[in-house]
């Protein structure tokens, strides 16, 4: 039992499964309905899902992707990249001005996407070179690609916010007709499996952990910090550019100032809610993106509670920081302890009754 | 070999000179390069340049980024971020307006009410990482999320103060003797800065004294440099962090308040990206996020140089914001890149090390 109360103490998705737990039922509490999932038909003739669930686990997987990366990101580099969102913009704009040239057909949007991707990972390359070979912390790198970011977006469609509107665009961003669950939740979930594969069936995983517990070590055992580093680059800007694909899909125009706005923060809270520490080591890819679903649960229920949509900043940040204070090791030790008190105290009085 | 612990042995080796130290030379490039770079402007872009009012304007539409970046290059320096401080700013802005305006304050009142908010969000900021040992920028994040929704609790649209006395205030302009241009009939138009620009410096003045010649400031220092170390001399490092956050908490509300002495109206939108803008400031001034290296006289001239750009950009004809943000871009990365070089070159001696590992380990081998 008290092996188990330190294994749970200890481990990283004890408190974002928690956390979620908590929002759950705080939600079934409050309303028994919140939950349910409902089947209608939309605009185009074809039944769906819907329900705040369906809306939780849509609106949450560009995050989510992105979140992918920035754990990678965090655990090698001991760092955050905050350029997430900024190259996501750019990344967006690629892709729509690559379809406002052509016709739209599936190799079109495949190409586009490829290109976009192209582009993501090549600035995500360039944030890689400031911090793997010139050792520059994450955050300040990455600062360049903030303020640059939209702007470089903003020059690629030429400054105007194009709208897109395209069946195919709509099976992207929404549903492919005939299937009932949202495309975002299939893309996040094919992502997931995938990146899951790559670290199941290979070094990667192990390389990322080592070279961000101890750099110099990592060397000394034939490790090549900077490869791992690039590497987890290159890997976030594949992640970055398919949420910034979707969005845009799912928004049907590119707007440089507003896609994903804000979204490198909710990204780096997932990470950090996930179990991972900020300053790199051991990652949990699957806390991340419990993180970000946590993120996205709490939004959509403070927005189910009426609570206009700029105050939600205010709770969302009251919310975290309770979170992230009772994951902190120093809370996390201090309530171990004061669980074996209590246990000893019970073992003190068992003794005596033994012993008469 | 952070900061400047060289001072014994150069006392011991007499004959041999003492090495500037990083923060003294990161320092002296940053002011070299503004000097620099606002002489060319005078000479190439002229006009108003030559203009000791633009000058003074620097000032007077930043002081509040001053005094914020101040706050945040004690916090760099002891090895944390802080990113609470544009929301701070904004949620000062609000809460006086409203309290002015509805709830009949004064300007006393409003002042208090300002100092108070940055002192409570320091507090819990410092004892969140100091003590607990959270992440400071997930902390930060929350207080800057916290303070961006509360604006909109406090009042969902913009405010306007038309409080007397505050406007009395705001509108109070410190004319400098002697100073001046000549305006377009000829006659002479002295410069005038606003009472911000006053706090702002002496805000300066006053954290640069506390990092140079008080204990508190050399612990910071130490602290960031490396704390272990720091918390085998004795020093309490908790404290000191502890501090640093509270520190940077109230100068962001004592900013808050200068941004509404500046504009008068409390906005959601007020101080927008204003924590990005002071963490660039500080880079430029040379203060490095790993802690241990860095001066607030930096920071002063990392964000006039920051602005200078912005000057500059729009004086050459770019007057559309996105080249500024990609000049800024640029700038950033310049220096960023300067300052790896420098002080890896300092501190291995060669330009060598810069090469990525692989390549470092084949010389390695065939040497």
């Amino acid at each position: 039992m008290d092996s188990l109360i330190k294994k749970l103490a200890r481990s990283q998705l004890v408190i974002p499964l928690f956390s979620l737990l908590l929002i759950i039922v705080f939600n079934l509490v409050r309303d028994v309905g919140f939950f349910s999932i409902s089947i209608v038909t939309n605009n185009q003739g074809y039944p769906v899902l819907s329900g705040n669930l369906i809306s939780i686990l849509n609106g949450a997987s560009a995050v989510a992707i992105m979140s992918i990366g920035m754990t990678l990101i965090t655990s090698c580099c001991k760092g955050q990249d905050i350029s997430v969102a900024a190259v996501a913009a750019i990344a967006g704009s690629v892709f729509v001005s690559v379809l406002r040239s052509r016709e739209i057909t599936i190799p079109v949007l495949i190409a586009a996407f490829l290109y976009s991707c192209l582009v993501s990972v090549l600035f995500s390359i360039f944030n890689g070179i400031l911090v793997a070979v010139f050792r520059i912390q994450p955050m300040i790198a990455t600062l360049i690609l903030f303020s640059a970011g939209r702007s470089i977006a903003y020059w690629i469609n030429g400054g105007a916010t194009p709208t897109i509107s395209n069946p195919l665009l709509a099976a992207v961003g929404g549903f492919i007709p005939g299937i009932p669950i949202p495309t975002p939740i299939i893309i996040m979930v094919i992502f997931l499996i995938l990146i899951s594969l790559v670290l199941k069936f290979t070094t990667l995983g192990l390389f990322t952990q080592v070279v961000g517990i101890n750099e110099g070590t990592a060397h000394l055992n034939g490790i090549n910090p900077v490869v791992v580093k690039l590497v987890a680059f290159v890997i976030s800007g594949i992640c970055v550019a398919t949420a910034g694909c979707i969005t845009v899909c799912r928004i049907g125009l590119i707007n440089h100032e507003t896609l994903l706005l804000d979204a490198e923060m909710d990204v780096i809270l997932a990470v950090a809610i996930g179990g991972t520490a900020l300053s790199g080591g051991r990652f949990n890819l699957y806390g991340s993106v419990t993180g970000a679903y946590i993120i996205q649960a709490l939004t959509v229920t403070l927005y189910a509670m009426k609570v206009p949509s700029a105050a939600v900043k205010a709770y969302k940040a009251a919310v975290i920081i309770i979170i992230v204070v009772l994951s902190s090791p120093k809370v996390k030790d201090f309530i171990v302890h004061i669980y074996k008190k209590l246990f000893k105290k019970q073992e003190n009085i068992k003794i005596p009754v033994k012993a008469a | 070999m952070k900061g400047n612990n060289s001072s014994l042995t150069g006392r011991i080796l007499k004959r041999r000179r003492e090495p500037v130290s990083n923060t003294n030379l990161l320092m002296a490039i940053t002011v070299c390069t503004f000097f620099g770079m606002y002489l060319v402007a005078m000479i190439v872009w002229g006009g108003g340049f030559l203009n000791p009012q633009q000058f003074l304007d620097l000032f007077n539409n930043n002081a509040y980024l001053l005094i914020i970046a101040c706050g945040l290059t004690m916090v760099m320096i002891s090895g944390g971020i802080d990113i609470s401080g544009g929301g701070i700013t904004a949620l000062v802005t609000m809460v006086c307006v409203v309290y002015l305006e509805d709830h009949g304050g004064t300007v006393m009142g409003s002042l208090l009410i300002a100092l108070g908010i940055g002192l409570a969000f320091g507090l819990v900021q410092g004892i969140l990482t100091a003590y607990l040992e959270i992440q400071p920028f997930i902390v930060t994040l929350a207080g800057m999320f916290f303070a961006r929704g509360m604006i909109t609790i406090v009042s969902i649209a913009p405010r306007t103060a038309s409080h007397e006395g505050f406007l009395r205030l705001k509108q109070a302009r410190i004319t400098l003797p002697g100073i001046g241009y000549y305006g377009k009939t000829g006659n002479f138009i002295p410069a005038q800065i606003e009472p911000g620009v006053i706090v702002a410096i002496a805000i300066v003045i006053v954290v640069a004294v506390v990092l140079k010649w008080t204990r508190f400031g050399r612990n910071l220092y130490a602290v960031g440099g490396n704390s272990h170390s720091a918390l085998t001399l004795g020093i309490n490092v908790k404290r000191t962090k502890f501090f640093a956050y509270l520190f940077a908490g109230l100068l962001s509300g004592i900013g808050g308040y200068v941004y509404l002495l500046h504009t008068g109206a409390g906005d959601a939108a007020n101080a927008a990206q204003a924590e990005m803008q002071a963490i660039a400031s500080n880079i430029i001034g040379g203060t490095l996020l790993t802690g241990g290296v860095g001066n607030v006289i930096g920071t002063l001239f990392g964000m006039l140089s920051l602005k200078t750009i912005t000057n500059i950009v729009i004086a050459s004809g770019l007057t559309k914001p996105y080249y500024q943000s990609i000049t800024t871009g640029f700038m950033l990365c310049f220096f960023i890149l300067l300052q790896s070089v420098i002080l890896s070159v300092r501190e291995k001696g060669s330009f060598r090390l810069l090469l990525p590992e692989w390549l470092k380990f084949g010389k390695a081998n065939n040497s």
